[in-house]
């Protein structure tokens, strides 16, 4: 529980807070924007930092004992996994064709494809002329 | 209601927009990003339930949370792009 005439408590409830407001603002933009790509970008990055600020709530309230540095685990488990899901997923959704929003005006991925897709097929060749029996 | 209560009221309204975009996506990429946006709204939640109850346990769901969000976005991007894992 949260006692708000300790001035730690009420940091960690600051700190609490303002990571649900960014998380919440994150999924707003999920449901909101347009096509994958917009979503991911509002998704990965806001979420990332209100959870972020939610598990350094958890530092602040309870200082660096078991449950401190569990969340500090949690917190550099996130910084590295969560990027590259980010990535994966928009390389993922480009290749399998997910068309850009109606109002895009660029697409550097598609503009480098083809030298890309020509790297991607040799290597595959030769992968499989390698492991052939 | 407590103001820990409220905070995870607005996480549960958080993962039910996720939720909602995993159930109206209108392509599996789609779904797919709703999928690890829950994971990590998920561990948020955690974190809140570990400083209501003060009990250590909620953290580890965090972290195991965290982990399996990634392995399985990764899976579906992998198998969205039409490749096999170890490629």
């Amino acid at each position: 529980m949260i006692d708000f005439a300790s001035p730690r408590e009420t940091a960690a409830f600051v700190l609490l807070s303002l990571g649900l407001l960014f998380d919440l603002l994150g999924c707003v933009g999920l449901v909101r924007l347009p096509d994958v790509y917009n979503r991911l970008q509002a998704g990965t990055k806001c979420v990332t930092l209100g959870t972020f600020l939610l598990l350094l709530g958890v530092v602040v309230r309870f200082g660096f004992d078991a449950m401190g540095w569990k969340a500090l685990l949690c917190i550099w488990f996130i910084a590295m996994t969560s990027p590259t899901g980010a990535h994966a997923i928009a390389r993922a959704a480009h290749r399998s064709g997910v068309p850009l929003a109606a109002g895009s005006v660029l697409d550097r991925y598609q503009e480098d494809g083809e030298a890309r897709d020509e790297t991607r097929d040799e290597t595959a060749a030769s992968a499989r002329g390698g492991s052939a029996p | 209601m407590s103001p820990l209560e409220l905070l995870m009221a607005g996480l549960l309204v958080a993962a039910a927009l996720c939720l909602w975009r995993a159930w109206r996506g209108p392509t599996p990429a789609d779904r797919t990003v709703s999928v690890e946006l829950l994971g990590t709204v998920m561990v948020g939640f955690c974190a809140v339930l570990a400083v209501k109850t003060g009990k250590d346990l909620y953290m580890i769901v965090g972290l195991a949370w965290s982990l399996l969000a990634f392995v399985g976005s990764l899976t579906l991007a992998k198998h969205l792009e039409g490749r096999r894992l170890d490629d």
